[in-house]
C-alpha cells in the first residue's frame, strides 16, 4: 500500500508542472488549450531522443522547454493573428504535433532504459526511485510556484493576467492583447512540455500516445486542488495545483486498487471534471426545482 | 488643435443587405479644452465617432489626429497613450477579478513598455489611496479588494479615476451614466466634470439625455444619420434649453429627410 502511495506521490507531483500550465490557460488566459496534449508529448520526445544519443539529461530537459515554447507560440499566433478561435488553434497544433513528435522519436515509442537521466545523480546518493522523482519534482514545482508568484505580480505578468480578465480593458490601457496571449501560451507550454521531458525520464519511455487524455488530466487535477485547498490568495491557489496533482493520482491509484478496470480510467476522469464544471449549473436546476415546488405546496 | 477628423467615412457591412453608413464624411475640429457632449438617436453614430478615435475600428476613410499626430491607421493599444476612456457597461472599463490598486496600477502605467518590475509600489499605493479618498465612496479602505466586489457607480468612478490617473490628451466618455440608476449617475457626472476642470481635459462625452448634454460641457454636437447636423458652443450653448434643441434637431434633420428625398428622387 505504501508503495502505491509513493509511486502515486511522485506520478502527481511529475505531472503538477503540467498542471501549473493548464492553470495558466485555463485559468488566467481563459482559454481551453488543447495543444497541451502535443506538447507533453513533444516534451518526452525531444528530451529522450537527446538522451538516447547521449546527451546530457539536463540539457535535453531544456531543450524540451524550448520546443514546448515554440509550440506555445504557433498556437498563439494562430489564434491571435490568423483569428482562428483559441479551442480550433490548440486542436490544429496538436494535430500537427503528432507528426512532428514521430519525426522527432523516429518510431512511435523509444525506450532509455539504463541510461542516465535527471534522477539518476540522486538514485546514486541512495535514494528510492521514487523518493529521487519526489524530491526532485517536489523541489522544481515548489521553486516553479514561487517564480510565478513573482511573474504574475510583476507589471507584464499583470497584463497577462488582467488580458483573460478583460481584454477591452488592456486595450484602453495601451497593452497588447495579442502579444499577451502569445506569452501566457508559451509559458504554458514550455511548463507542459517539461513535464512531459520529466514523465518520459521518470518512466524511461516515450510513446507517441502519452499525450492522449492529458489535458483532462490536468484539469481534473486543478478542480481538485480548488475544491480543496481553496482560493485564498494567489500562492495557496498555485500551491492547490500542486496538492490537486499529488491527490488526483492518490485518488486514481484507490480507485484502481479498489478493483476499476484501467480501461475505465479515462471515462472515470471525464465524468469527474465533467460533474466539477457543471456543479455551478446543476446548484442552478437544483433551486429551481425547489422553487417551484415551493410554489406547487 | 487637439483633435481633428477630417473627412472621415465609416461603412459597417459594405456590399451586403444590411450595409450601414455609420459616419458620413465627417470633419470636426476640437480645440485644447473643449468640452463637447455629443447626443444623437440610436444609430446616430455617436458611439462609432468615438470608437474610430479610440481605434476600436479603423476609418474607412478620412484622417484622425490627435494633438498633431496622425493617428488613422493605429491601433487600438497604440493610440490608448493618448486617451483616458470609461464605457457604458461599468464591466467594461476594469478587470473584475483583480484588485482595485492593480487595476490602478495597469492604468497608470497606460501606454508605457511592461516590464519584470514589480506590480504595484508602495509610494504608488499611498498616491492612489489619498486619490481613491477624493472619490468619497470609502474605496481608499477596500485597495485590496477585488473589483467585481463593487457596484456599478463605484466601478464607474474608479474607471473615470484610471483613465485620468496619467493625464490623457483627450477623455472620451462613451454613455458611462446610462447604464447606472439617477441619483448614482448624477453623482457620476458631476464627478466626471469636476475631474474635467482640474485637469483641464479635452473632453468627449456621449450622452442620450438631451438634459445632460445642455448642462455639462462648452460645446454641443447633435449627430443625425452619421453626421453633425448640430454644432453649438459657448454662450449660444448656454442660452438653449431642451425645446431649443428639438426645434434644433427638427429643422436641421428634416432638411437632411428633404434633400435624402430627392436624393432617391
Amino acid at each position: 500500500m505504501n508503495q502505491i502511495l509513493m509511486g502515486a506521490v511522485s506520478l502527481g507531483l511529475l505531472w503538477s508542472v503540467m498542471v501549473i500550465g493548464v492553470y495558466i490557460t485555463y485559468r488566467i488566459l481563459d482559454i481551453a488549450d488543447m495543444s497541451v496534449e502535443g506538447t507533453i508529448t513533444l516534451g518526452a520526445a525531444v528530451a529522450s531522443i537527446i538522451i538516447s544519443k547521449g546527451g546530457n539529461p539536463y540539457l535535453a530537459t531544456l531543450a524540451a522547454t524550448c520546443a514546448g515554447l515554440m509550440a506555445g507560440m504557433v498556437t498563439g499566433l494562430l489564434h491571435t493573428k490568423l483569428k482562428i478561435p483559441a479551442l480550433l488553434s490548440g486542436i490544429l497544433t496538436m494535430i500537427a504535433l503528432w507528426s512532428v513528435n514521430l519525426r522527432v522519436m523516429g518510431s512511435a515509442n523509444i525506450s532509455t532504459l539504463r541510461i542516465d537521466t535527471i534522477f539518476t545523480p540522486l538514485q546514486n546518493m541512495g535514494l528510492t526511485k521514487d523518493l529521487s522523482r519526489i524530491v526532485l519534482s517536489g523541489s522544481f514545482s515548489l521553486l516553479l510556484i514561487t517564480i510565478l508568484y513573482w511573474f504574475f505580480g510583476t507589471e507584464l505578468g499583470s497584463a497577462i493576467r488582467a488580458t483573460g480578465n478583460n481584454p477591452n480593458m488592456v486595450r484602453a490601457q495601451g497593452i497588447n492583447t495579442d502579444t499577451m496571449k502569445i506569452l501566457g501560451l508559451m509559458i504554458a507550454n514550455a511548463l507542459v512540455a517539461t513535464s512531459g521531458a520529466m514523465i518520459a525520464q521518470s518512466q524511461n519511455f516515450a510513446d507517441i500516445q502519452m499525450g492522449t487524455g492529458s489535458m483532462v488530466i490536468g484539469l481534473a487535477s486543478l478542480i481538485v486542488g480548488e475544491v480543496l485547498f481553496g482560493k485564498r490568495n494567489f500562492y495557496t491557489r498555485l500551491l492547490s495545483l500542486i496538492l490537486g496533482a499529488i491527490l488526483y493520482r492518490v485518488i486514481i491509484a484507490l480507485v484502481m486498487e479498489m478493483g476499476m478496470n484501467p480501461n475505465d480510467l479515462k471515462l472515470f476522469t471525464a465524468i469527474t471534471v465533467a460533474l466539477a464544471l457543471a456543479l455551478p449549473q446543476l446548484k442552478e436546476y437544483a433551486q429551481t426545482i425547489k422553487h417551484s415546488m415551493g410554489r406547487a405546496a | 488643435m487637439m483633435l481633428e477628423l477630417k473627412h472621415v467615412t465609416k461603412v459597417f457591412n459594405r456590399g451586403t443587405v444590411n450595409e450601414k453608413v455609420a459616419l458620413k464624411d465627417v470633419s470636426i475640429n476640437v480645440t485644447d479644452g473643449d468640452f463637447i457632449t455629443m447626443i444623437g438617436g440610436n444609430g446616430a453614430g455617436k458611439s462609432t465617432m468615438l470608437n474610430c478615435v479610440a481605434g476600436v475600428f479603423l476609418p474607412d476613410e478620412g484622417q484622425i489626429s490627435i494633438d498633431g499626430v496622425d493617428v488613422s491607421r493605429l491601433s487600438e493599444h497604440k493610440r490608448a497613450k493618448y486617451l483616458g476612456r470609461v464605457f457604458q457597461d461599468p464591466m467594461m472599463g476594469t478587470a473584475a477579478d483583480m484588485t482595485i490598486e492593480e487595476n490602478l496600477a495597469l492604468a497608470s502605467r497606460r501606454g508605457q513598455r511592461r516590464t519584470l518590475k514589480w506590480g504595484v509600489s508602495a509610494i504608488e499605493r499611498k498616491g492612489y489611496k489619498e486619490q481613491l479618498a477624493r472619490l468619497e465612496l470609502g474605496l481608499e479602505d477596500r485597495m485590496s479588494s477585488k473589483v467585481g466586489l463593487l457596484s456599478g457607480g463605484q466601478r464607474q468612478a474608479l474607471t473615470l479615476l484610471m483613465a485620468t490617473l496619467q493625464k490623457p490628451k483627450m477623455l472620451l466618455l462613451d454613455e458611462h451614466s446610462a447604464a447606472l440608476d439617477p441619483k448614482t449617475a448624477k453623482k457620476v457626472l458631476s464627478l466626471s466634470e469636476e475631474i474635467v476642470r482640474e485637469n483641464h481635459l479635452t473632453t468627449l462625452m456621449v450622452t442620450h439625455n438631451m438634459r445632460d448634454a445642455l448642462r455639462y460641457g462648452n460645446r454641443l454636437l447633435m449627430l443625425y444619420e452619421g453626421r453633425p447636423i448640430v454644432d453649438v458652443a459657448g454662450d449660444e450653448k448656454k442660452s438653449l434649453n431642451v425645446d431649443d434643441l428639438l426645434d434644433l434637431f427638427e429643422k436641421a434633420s428634416g432638411q437632411e429627410i428633404a434633400s435624402d428625398r430627392m436624393l432617391l428622387g
